[in-house]
């Protein structure tokens, strides 16, 4: 993975003590809370309902064990013992006393990590796919696009107080599992001819008004990437609303101007820029790319007989085979998802304990990297089949072995009204509410792939509008009711869902997502016939009748 | 939509310059001779004086002393352009810290219109911004501070590093990079 030279260092140095700074000075009064707001802001402190909160960036949701170590520690020391991974595969911590958030910067600052824009109305932490490096389907590894990216990005002069944030996600496969065309920029690399290419898709997002992203250009070049987001943010700064907070994101403004108009715009913006200055010489790419590189593998047979005969003697191991284990690019190794799922738990939540042992299985079995997932899950990216036994059992040993990657208790929930300052409806009760109803393991198996997703308003922050159910918490006179949204998609197939029926009580929740999925298991045509696909070839009739009655 | 508010809310722009401190090549200046002019005040034969890019024609034709122009969102740089060569000041305005706009205003004219007048930040400048102002190629500043020139000292050396070229004359880290492998090629291995 990346690693810092000393001009990644300083420039995280000079940040602290930038914010040391404004921490005093704020503290002294000097400046108002208004003022300082921003400033936290994009720093990743925010102010919630009972306390300051940090979220960490997490750039391209890569770890080692040495920042896992240091995240545990900053939970057990700092905060209540445990953090929450997001959707933008950062870490949160809720926590934390303002005075100290400059020795945790201090901490994290020493183990190359920091939490710059990870929060403002600029380019925040880049997302990538979580199986980078790893997947079978890759043209390019996205995290060195991604890197990049956030090193042209980070303190940018101009595009630090843009109309309204700005996330960029980027992936490499043929498979899309960075969401990347719900993002304000999506990346998706291809090969054309045996060039690198992106196609670059501008103005997706859920919120309050969700937009799949159109597709602005199909054949950027590499070495045109940054000469044309700079293209593609200066638009933006330009003509983005400022009147309104929500229809300040720049898919308002790709919608108003139509998607033909903002790509003229931005192609008449990259030409006049040019490409000398902001066109990265060809040594840095490489050195970026170099910290990239495969691990050294071990030459292995694509079949581990040690793992086929773990699987035949041990069911549960086996079980956990079917969902958590991946293909991987390498013959004899596989990617591992670890579940912060477990029934009835707080989706995304991980203990200092669990961050702890996390980085010693990735230092003992996945040569010292570990990942974030937007799906609120960790991810052990290279593991050798011949391990995969060994590191199960390490894992169920601090309850990371749930069996559930992608399945219905894998759900996506944002942190909602039990912490959230923006929310009307608790999201994260509902999810272990669901979760329990299918706690059954046989039951889920059967059911197959179903991405339940859950916001607790409407910032979308669970991403309900791509979710193959989604959720969506509303305060109705003062109570709160859940909207059931259907059909929705994160992948390259990318969808909205769509509402069905009227709001019911978070009591009801279960229950009606239980009648759906009763309706799916029904109407299927086969067992590789997955929720999704029904639906698609059903339409919602069906499952509203399911939910309402005829 | 916004954009009339925001052009109705110019005139007001203009009254609140002046609220901060100028400061000029890290020090305070007292002695500025620009004098803004409302949109509806007649334009004097003499004196440095500075309006919105709509008088500039009429400007050019009454009045003998240096021009500058004040650039308000949403009007835009290239409102001016034609005019730029005549032009000794170009303000252009921060209606409030968050609205980003006059960062882009201030590299097009560095950058796109090699403009190499005195570019000034005014309206809502503040110590935390200054750093970036400076790189998108503003020179001078109305900034609201109690100790002025003690915020700019801060603020210009905040960074000693940067990783993306703008207006200024630093280079971004990955220049830098290539330039220690040059300096010291056996470091390089």
């Amino acid at each position: 993975m990346y690693r810092y030279d000393e001009f990644d260092a300083a420039i995280v140095a000079d940040r602290i003590a930038e914010f040391r700074d404004q921490v005093a000075r704020r503290l002294s009064g000097e400046l108002t809370e208004d003022q300082f707001k921003p400033l936290r802001l994009m720093n990743g402190v925010y102010l919630q309902l009972h306390a300051y909160m940090l979220r960490v960036a997490i750039p391209y949701g890569t770890l080692n064990s040495a920042q896992l170590r240091r995240l545990a520690h900053i939970a057990r020391t700092y905060d209540k013992g445990y953090g929450h991974f997001t959707t933008r595969q950062n870490i949160q911590f809720n926590w934390p006393a303002l005075k100290d958030i400059p020795a945790i910067l201090e901490e994290l600052a020493a183990v190359e990590m920091h939490a710059i824009q990870t929060s403002g109305n600029c380019i925040r932490n880049v997302t990538a796919d979580h199986f980078a490096g790893a997947a079978a389907d890759e043209h390019d590894d996205p995290r060195i696009w991604a890197e990049i990216i956030r090193q042209w990005s980070t303190f940018h002069p101009e595009f630090s107080f843009l109309p309204r944030k700005f996330k960029i996600a980027i992936t490499g496969a043929d498979a899309d599992r960075a969401a990347v065309q719900v993002h304000d920029i999506g990346l998706h690399l291809r090969r054309i001819d045996g060039a690198l290419r992106f196609s670059v898709y501008v103005g997706g997002g859920q919120g309050r008004t969700p937009f799949v992203a159109p597709l602005i250009k199909d054949d950027l070049a590499p070495e045109d990437l940054l000469a044309y987001l700079e293209a593609c943010l200066r638009v933006y700064n330009r003509h983005g609303r400022r009147d309104n907070i929500y229809k300040a994101r720049i898919k308002i403004l790709v919608s108003a101007l139509g998607a033909a108009e903002y790509a003229r715009q931005v192609d008449a913006e990259w030409r006049a820029i040019g490409t000398s200055t902001l066109r990265l010489p060809d040594a840095e790419v490489a050195r970026i790319r170099a910290y990239f590189a495969s691990p050294p593998f071990a030459a292995k047979p694509a079949e581990s007989a040690a793992y086929e005969a773990a699987k035949a003697q041990d069911k549960a191991f086996a079980r956990w085979t079917r969902t958590n284990v991946h293909p991987h690019k390498q013959p004899g190794y596989s990617s591992v998802t670890i579940s912060l799922k477990p029934i009835g738990g707080v989706p995304g939540d991980a203990s200092d304990a669990q961050l702890d042992a996390v980085a010693e299985l990735a230092q003992a079995y996945s040569f010292d990297e570990a990942r974030v997932t937007h799906e609120q899950n960790l991810v052990l990216p290279h593991v050798a089949l011949d391990d995969l036994h060994a590191l199960w059992r390490g894992l169920a040993a601090h309850d990371l072995a749930t069996p559930n990657a992608g399945l219905v208790s894998d759900i996506i929930a944002c942190p909602g009204l039990d912490y959230c300052d923006l929310a009307n409806a608790r999201a994260i009760p509902v999810a272990q509410a669901i979760a329990e109803t299918f706690a059954d393991l046989d039951a889920q198996e059967t059911i197959g792939e179903l991405k339940i997703k859950i916001s607790g308003c409407i910032n979308a922050c669970g991403h309900h509008h791509v979710g193959h159910i989604g959720i969506l918490g509303v305060d109705k006179h003062g109570a709160e009711f859940y909207q059931i949204l259907l059909g929705g998609r994160a992948d390259e197939r990318a969808a909205l869902a769509k509402v069905v029926g009227k709001g019911m009580s978070a009591d009801a929740i279960p229950g009606a997502i239980a009648r759906v999925v009763k309706t799916y298991l029904s109407l299927r045509e086969s067992e590789s016939e997955r929720f999704i696909d029904a639906y698609e070839r059903l339409g919602p009739a069906p499952f509203e009748e399911a939910l309402y009655g005829a | 939509m916004a954009r009339e508010q925001v052009k109705r809310k110019a005139g007001a722009q203009a009254a609140a310059i002046g609220a901060g401190a100028l400061v000029r090549d890290g020090r305070i200046v007292t002695d500025d001779p620009w004098r803004v002019l409302e949109d509806d005040a007649a334009i004097p034969a003499q004196g440095d004086i500075v309006m919105r890019p709509q008088r500039l024609e009429e400007a050019r034709a009454r009045n003998a002393g240096r021009l500058g122009v004040l650039i308000a969102p949403p009007d835009a740089v290239e409102d001016v352009a034609a005019h730029l060569p005549r032009l000794s000041l170009v303000m252009a305005a921060f209606p409030s810290f968050r609205d980003g706009r006059a960062y882009t205003t201030a590299r097009l004219l560095r950058e796109r219109y090699g403009y190499q007048g005195e570019v000034r930040a005014v309206g809502d400048v503040l110590e935390d911004q200054l750093f970036s102002m400076l790189r998108c190629g503003f020179d001078s500043f109305d900034l609201r501070s109690k100790d002025p020139e003690a915020a700019f000292a801060r603020a210009a050396k905040r960074f000693a590093h940067v990783y993306q070229p703008a207006a200024d004359a630093r280079l971004p880290a990955w220049r830098r990079r290539l330039l220690r492998f040059a300096a010291a090629p056996e470091d390089a291995s």
